[in-house]
């Protein structure tokens, strides 16, 4: 986009611009692989060392301290089931709703259309929505941490916009050859609609892999702790003796080591999906700022 | 007649109904029945009368609020922190979004893109780990780095005056690679004829940044604020919960986790449920505000 000039202020500029846009890149990356390090080094040296990001010695003390625990183990469980169902869940129910959403000739779709995006602006807020959730006996369930959230007004919009801009011959000619309205969905838009249910599904597993404030709110019972929760615990509560559980009295759990062990392996799914997470989420905010 | 029609139309598109109905269900128990339950804000809420049995007091709990000693100190931590993220939060994208774009070597660009969107998809829980452990008090990388280059003691995290810069500072670790990327989206569409003319009429970089690129992007850059704006008093939850201590709280309460203190730990459900509806409403009124500002000025706004 820029011009090709080589006036020398021209060329200092470059010079600045790169140093400045790699050193933000550096800060954004380095505390990853600190944390990487650190998972990976002795006790002894994170005592010693403040910073590194090379361990002298790699050793897998904490993986086999957290994993031994059957604390950790259980939530990092509880948490891909979660995960799993709720983004089934999300995925189905945010599809159904937006096919018909996405039909013009719906009786009242003005209507709801205008009731979805109503909530887009207003609330009933946190305490109304948590009174709603003891009231259906939902608190210590683990579909307290999924059905509150199971559409997102925002991605239901985005699909919605999506099922519109598909050619509606297609629909018409299925129509004719006597597919009936879900026959139309089933067969003909979802097959369609593949990238978009990707996307979807991605935002919608990130959404809850990385939510902290429904199991915070809905969930008391500590054995039924999720991922965030169990993170929080150990590392911003230092509370690791209760949380993790002494596997061993005599032996001395890798107190400082565990922290980084359980940042690392709370951060790994996240950073394996990443290449897909950015192809598409650039599509996404797209779709979503194109046709807003 | 009316009827009639629209009841065989309902027959007819029968099925668009049964894939309509489970979501209908989703929004009227878990987004419209929590609206009704804001009318708590207007009782006593006890739990065994519910929403609609429990007795009404008027105005009582905004009473109390606009009165409490809490309710200045929440209302100015909230608005500095939104203050903070005006002046230091909304600008940076826009910055580094303009220097990307002046970024010759595509490699690097991309590169350089890829590093900064990362931290937008984790958790504040491992946002506020990372910072515990960057911070930690003597121990902590950037702690000892501080000690050492302003002999000093720093203690990050429990010093009331270092909340709110770890908050910013979170804030933009964590989303200025979320917002270059609408800014970028923006300026991709910015038409290439328009530099070419400029540079025929005698503009140097400055001035096509100036005259081409930012007017490229001001509809982008206003949308961005009226949505800000709306979130003014939307202090993230997660990131405040999770950085606030004992030592500094002072400064750390804001309406939102005032809201859950209040409401979950302390069980004062209509008080609580009176700050919360007190400041949806606000940001409602700052959403519509803003937009009507932007139009005036002659912008679009939001539709």
């Amino acid at each position: 986009m820029a011009v090709k000039q080589s006036t020398p202020a021209g060329r200092v500029f470059d010079a600045v611009n790169i140093l400045v846009l790699v050193a933000l890149a550096v800060v954004m990356i380095l505390p990853f692989i600190y944390v990487m390090a650190g998972s990976f080094a002795r006790e002894s040296e994170l005592t010693e060392r403040a910073f590194f990001l090379w361990p002298r010695e790699f050793v897998t003390h904490s993986y086999d301290y957290i994993f031994a625990t059957n604390t950790f183990l259980r939530s990092l469980v509880i948490t891909v089931l979660v995960t799993a169902v709720g983004m089934g869940i999300q995925v189905l129910l945010t599809f159904t709703m937006a096919y018909p959403l996405s039909r013009r000739y719906l009786p009242g779709r003005s209507l709801f259309l205008g009731l979805v995006v109503f909530t887009l602006v207003f609330t009933g807020g946190l305490i109304p929505t948590y009174l709603i959730v003891r009231e259906l006996g939902l608190l210590d369930s683990y579909w307290s941490l999924i059905l509150p959230l199971a559409i997102n007004p925002f991605f239901l919009i985005i699909v919605k916009n999506f099922f519109q801009e598909l050619p509606d011959e297609l629909q018409e000619a299925a129509q004719i050859d006597g597919c009936s309205e879900l026959g139309v969905f089933w067969r003909i838009v979802l097959p369609l609609s593949k990238p978009i249910l990707a996307t979807m599904g991605l935002f919608y597993a990130v959404a809850i892999w990385n939510d902290f404030q429904s199991p915070l709110l809905y969930i008391d019972d500590a054995s039924k702790w999720t991922l965030q929760m169990f993170v929080r615990q150990v590392t911003v509560s230092s509370d690791m003796a209760n949380t993790v559980g002494q596997l061993d009295p005599n032996y001395e759990p890798p107190e400082q080591g565990l922290k980084f062990t359980v940042i690392v392996i709370a951060t790994l799914p996240i950073l394996l999906l990443y290449p897909f997470l950015q192809k598409h989420f650039v599509k996404g905010i797209l779709i979503g700022s194109v046709k807003g | 007649m009316g009827k009639v029609r629209l009841r065989t139309r309902m027959v007819r598109y029968r099925w668009l109904f049964v894939l309509l109905l489970p979501g209908l269900a989703y929004f009227a128990v878990f987004r419209y029945a929590p609206m009704y339950g804001l009318t708590i804000a207007f009782q006593d809420y006890l739990p065994f009368l519910g929403f609609s049995g429990s007795p009404w007091v008027g105005l009582k709990h905004f009473e109390d609020l606009f009165s409490s000693p809490d309710f200045p100190r929440v209302l100015s931590n909230t608005l500095i922190l939104a203050l903070l993220n005006a002046v230091f939060v909304f600008p940076a994208p826009i910055v580094v979004a303009l220097l990307l774009n002046e970024l010759r070597l595509s490699v690097l660009k991309r590169a350089v893109q890829s590093a900064i969107y990362i931290p937008y998809f984790l958790s504040w829980t491992i946002v506020a780990a990372l910072t515990y452990l960057l911070f930690a008090l003597d121990v902590g990388p950037i702690t000892q780095l501080m000690n050492d280059l302003f002999h000093a003691r720093f203690d990050f995290l429990a010093d009331p005056d270092w909340f709110r810069p770890l908050v910013i500072l979170q804030t933009l670790w964590k989303s200025v690679g979320w917002w270059t990327i609408i800014y970028l989206a923006a300026l991709a569409g910015v038409d290439p004829n328009l530099y070419e003319a400029a540079r025929i009429d005698g503009a140097n970089r400055w001035k096509q940044m100036w005259h081409v690129t930012l007017p490229g992007i001001r509809s982008t850059i206003i949308v961005v604020a009226i949505l800000s704006a709306g979130n003014l008093l939307d202090t993230s939850f997660e990131q405040i919960y999770l950085l606030t201590n004992s030592l500094n709280r002072s400064v750390a309460e804001v309406f939102d986790t005032y809201v859950y203190f209040l409401g979950i730990t302390q069980g004062s459900y209509s008080y609580s449920t009176a700050v919360g509806l007190f400041k949806a409403v606000v940001g409602v009124v700052l959403i519509y505000g803003v937009n009507w500002l932007a139009r005036r000025f002659g912008h679009s706004g939001l539709s």
